[in-house]
Formats: C-alpha cells, sequence, structure tokens
C-alpha cells in the first residue's frame, strides 16, 4: 500500500520510503502556480537541514523561489537529471519530479504536516 | 498609498480568460494567461495581442499645440507631417520625466492641430501634472484621454492581416500601407479607430486606441479573427521578454531620472542643434563627454536569469549592474541588459553576474538579441 504524502504549507510534499529515508518533491499545484520553469539549484548531499530552512531553489521566467526542507534531517539523494528536464515537474511531480530524499531526524515529524484533505483546503481546491 | 486599482475596460475579459492579474503602476493588469514563454513565441512566430490600456494617452490640441510641444519635447514636432509618430524624451530642467510616442494626428475641422502623447503608465500622473503646469494658456489644451480609451497593440508577422481583415477594403489598405511610426484612422470591426504602425516587440504590427465602449467588442473580434492564424491574447510577462530580446529600454530599470540618454544607445530620442528645452544644455553636456557607463547586452549559457540589481564583474572588480534580466525564449538562454563601464562594454568580453550566492558566466553582446527575419 502507498504511503500517502503530506505536504508543508510552502508546497514541498515529503513521503516516507520503507527504508527509512523520505522522498521530497514540490506539489503539481505550487509548479503550475509557478509555469516557465527555468532553472533549479538542487540541494547538496549531505547537508544537514532544519525543518522550514531553505535547502533549494527554483525560477521560473517570472521570478525566483526557494524550496524548504519540510523536515529536520540529512539530505542522503538528489534529482541531478531534474535541472535538465525540469518539463517532468510538470508531466510528474510526484514520481519523475522527486527532488530530493531526507533522513529524517524523526521520521515521526512527517505525520505533523498537512495531508491530502489539509492540503487541498489550503491551496482552495477539490480532493482528488 | 490606496488600495484602489484602476481597471481598464478589458479586466473582464482577462479575468473571465485566466488572465493571472497583478497590479502594474496602479493598474489591475494580467501578467500571463497561461504560460508566458508561449505567449511571447506565438508573438514571434505568428501574432499576439496585448491590452496596453493602462498607457497614459495625453490628446494636446490648439493652435501654438506644435510650437508649445517643440518648446517642451526631446524631439521636434514642428514640421511634423499629419500620421508620424516620433520617440522622444519628457524633460524638465533636472531629469527625465518619461520617455513617450508623439504623433501628430489630422488637424481638426477648423484646421486646429492636434497631435498625441502616449506615456507610461507608472508616469502618467507626473507627465500631465508637468505638461499643465507648462500650458501658455488658452492657445493649447491638454486632455487626459486615458480613462475613456482602450490601447490594443496586435504584434507579430500575421498581425496587419488579422487586423486587416476586420476592415472595409479602403481602410485595410490604409493599414496594410503604413510604414513603421506612421498612423491612419480606420475602422476596425465596426469601431472608429486610431491605428499606428509601432509597438514593443521587435515586430511588425500596429497599436490601436479606440473608445473605451467599444474595446470589448474589439477585442473579442481580432481575437476570434486572430485564434485560426495562431494569435494569443499575451500578459504583461511576454510583453517584457520580448521587449528585452528586441533591446529595447524600460522607464524605470534602463532608463531613469538622471540616466545619460547617449550612454543608453538613446541619442535618436534627442535633436539638439539649435534647439531649446527644458534641459537641453545638461544634455549638451552629456553628448560631449563620454560616458562612464553604457548599455549593453549579455548573454549566459544557462537559462538562469541575471536580474535587475545584480552586479556585472569581472574577477573581483564590480563593472556594472543589470538594468533588466530573464530567460529569452528566442534566444533559449537568459540574457540581460547591464550598464557596464565603458573600458569593458565591447562585444565578446567576459563577465561574471553574482545571483546570489552564485557566479554566472556570461559575455557582452550586441542589441538587439532579437531582430526579425535575422
Amino acid at each position: 500500500m502507498a504511503v500517502p504524502r503530506r505536504y508543508a504549507p510552502s508546497h514541498e510534499w515529503i513521503r516516507l520510503e520503507g527504508d527509512g529515508t523520505a522522498t521530497v518533491g514540490i506539489s503539481a499545484y505550487a509548479v503550475e502556480a509557478l509555469t516557465d520553469l527555468v532553472f533549479m539549484q538542487l540541494p547538496e548531499v549531505g547537508r544537514r537541514v532544519k525543518a522550514g530552512e531553505s535547502f533549494g531553489e527554483i525560477e521560473s521566467v517570472k521570478a525566483v523561489s526557494d524550496m524548504y526542507a519540510p523536515v529536520a534531517g540529512e539530505v542522503v539523494a538528489v534529482n541531478t537529471e531534474l535541472p535538465q528536464r525540469l518539463e517532468s515537474l510538470g508531466q510528474d511531480p510526484y514520481e519523475a519530479g522527486w527532488i530530493a530524499r531526507i533522513k529524517p531526524d524523526n521520521p515521526a515529524d512527517i505525520e505533523g504536516l498537512l495531508d491530502q484533505t489539509a492540503y487541498d483546503a489550503l491551496v482552495g481546491k477539490q480532493s482528488r | 498609498m490606496t488600495n484602489h486599482l484602476s481597471e481598464t475596460p478589458l479586466c473582464r475579459w482577462h479575468e473571465a480568460h485566466g488572465g493571472r492579474m497583478v497590479e502594474f503602476a496602479g493598474w489591475r493588469m494580467p501578467v500571463q494567461y497561461a504560460s508566458i514563454v508561449e505567449e511571447h513565441l506565438a508573438t514571434r512566430q505568428a501574432a499576439g495581442m496585448f491590452d496596453v490600456s493602462h498607457m497614459g494617452r495625453l490628446s494636446i490640441a490648439g493652435p501654438a499645440a506644435i510650437t508649445w510641444l517643440e518648446s517642451l519635447l526631446t524631439r521636434t514636432v514642428a514640421g511634423i507631417d499629419v500620421g508620424r509618430c516620433r520617440y522622444t524624451l519628457i524633460t524638465n530642467d533636472e531629469s527625465i520625466l518619461d520617455d513617450a510616442l508623439v504623433s501628430r494626428e489630422a488637424d481638426a475641422a477648423d484646421g486646429t492641430p492636434r497631435l498625441s502623447l502616449v506615456v507610461n503608465a507608472s508616469n502618467r500622473k507626473r507627465v500631465v501634472a508637468w505638461l499643465r503646469s507648462q500650458l501658455p494658456g488658452s492657445s493649447v489644451t491638454l486632455t487626459d484621454t486615458t480613462l475613456d480609451t482602450a490601447m490594443i497593440a496586435v504584434q507579430g508577422p500575421r498581425a496587419v492581416e488579422i487586423v486587416c481583415g476586420l476592415c472595409p477594403v479602403e481602410d485595410a489598405a490604409r493599414i496594410g500601407g503604413l510604414a513603421a511610426y506612421t498612423a491612419t484612422r480606420a475602422m476596425i470591426a465596426g469601431q472608429p479607430a486610431a491605428v499606428s504602425r509601432t509597438g514593443y516587440t521587435g515586430e511588425d504590427g500596429v497599436e490601436i486606441v479606440v473608445a473605451a465602449s467599444g474595446a470589448a467588442a474589439l477585442w473579442e473580434a481580432i481575437h476570434s479573427a486572430g485564434l485560426p492564424h495562431g494569435l494569443r491574447a499575451c500578459g504583461l510577462g511576454a510583453r517584457d521578454t520580448l521587449r528585452l530580446e528586441a533591446g529595447m529600454p524600460l522607464y524605470g530599470h534602463e532608463l531613469r531620472e538622471d540616466s545619460d540618454p547617449f550612454a543608453l544607445g538613446l541619442g535618436l530620442g534627442i535633436t539638439l542643434e539649435g534647439r531649446s528645452f527644458p534641459g537641453s544644455d545638461r544634455f549638451r553636456a552629456m553628448q560631449a563627454k563620454p560616458p562612464r557607463q553604457v548599455r549593453v547586452g549579455l548573454v549566459f549559457d544557462s537559462k538562469r536569469t541575471a536580474r535587475e540589481g545584480y552586479a556585472v564583474v569581472i574577477g573581483d572588480r564590480q563593472v556594472g549592474a543589470v538594468t533588466s534580466g530573464s530567460f529569452a525564449p528566442t534566444v533559449g538562454t537568459s540574457v540581460a541588459m547591464a550598464l557596464v563601464d565603458r573600458e569593458i562594454a565591447p562585444p565578446g568580453t567576459a563577465v561574471d553576474v553574482l545571483i546570489r550566492d552564485a557566479r554566472q558566466a556570461g559575455r557582452i553582446a550586441p542589441l538587439p538579441f532579437y531582430r526579425r527575419g535575422g
């Protein structure tokens, strides 16, 4: 059974994997709101991040946005192909468009983030 | 500050068609409908239509209208033919208040000369206040017609054909025959309009001024007629990337109150010989002296954007600053305009731009980045 995604109010998603790491990306809503993506600065592997700390940036034609770590932990992997294929964020933000894997200091922190219903309510959309 | 934003007669249309509405110079305007890049490319490949009703439109008339404007503008208007448009600056003794297009319209029925000015939305109120303070009395009237009219730009290789298809045969022939920087009156989709062969995209095209009451019908007619030709409605985002690729300056970014227009490559906007206008002696001094910094293009291999204010450096030495920058959809990489020290301005000079914590390699490039047919 797929583990459900949780969301930060700053539009990152996070999903706990079976090996104790968590995959992180940005939501379909955020990708659509940004549009015209041109550049992504990935986090550095091995970097320790605090919850809510800026750990990368994503740039569209109009503006630059920070990406924030949804939970505290260590960045253990990044999707190095993504900056060259930013279109995959629009096509598949939750699989091919993953951004980083974090080893959370406390996996239970993920439970404290928004579930799908709460996130949909935040962005004013119907649950799908 | 007030929260009240002005709305153009096309605001409802933008909202109904997915326009992302933002505040711009006191107006509620669409920055994009869907993708800025797609809107940009549609304009280059077919046509784009833009609501530019936020631009200030001023009407000047009276027996002394020409001599009065001649005493105020950096370009000469004495002897300008009916139907001609000219790029000019509007100055006072100390500073550049705006850049503008001045046009000579058909004389009134009694032979009274009439001219128009199109000014930037951000400068309209102070330009109107300045010009009113300079009025010589009843021999010239100045009317701000911005709120009574709308202005629609149709730009791109198919633009003129699309607009002409909505006109009676004679009107279409007049529009089709307009040289760049000339204007005429015409009926378009049943609406009386002023049409000029001008724009801010680097493409062929027209700008149309119509009564506010007829704007929505005219916009809808052009949009419907243009769709089969590949026309798209475009927001201010694409307008900005298009003008950047075309190397056109924007007031508040490249051009400022204290700018040296010769350093910006805008000497064509100033005619000094035998003339006197506010600040003309200041501009004579500027023209006589080589500028410390000049406007140049920068191109990068990355799509990462060098935005306004970012430092241009060679090694540890700052040699300038970015005035506008964006990913350039037609070029395929990021480009910028910058003011840099004259010594390093020759095309090909390698420079870096400091983008937050990073250093991005680029090189000086000639302007414009894009030339149609090129």
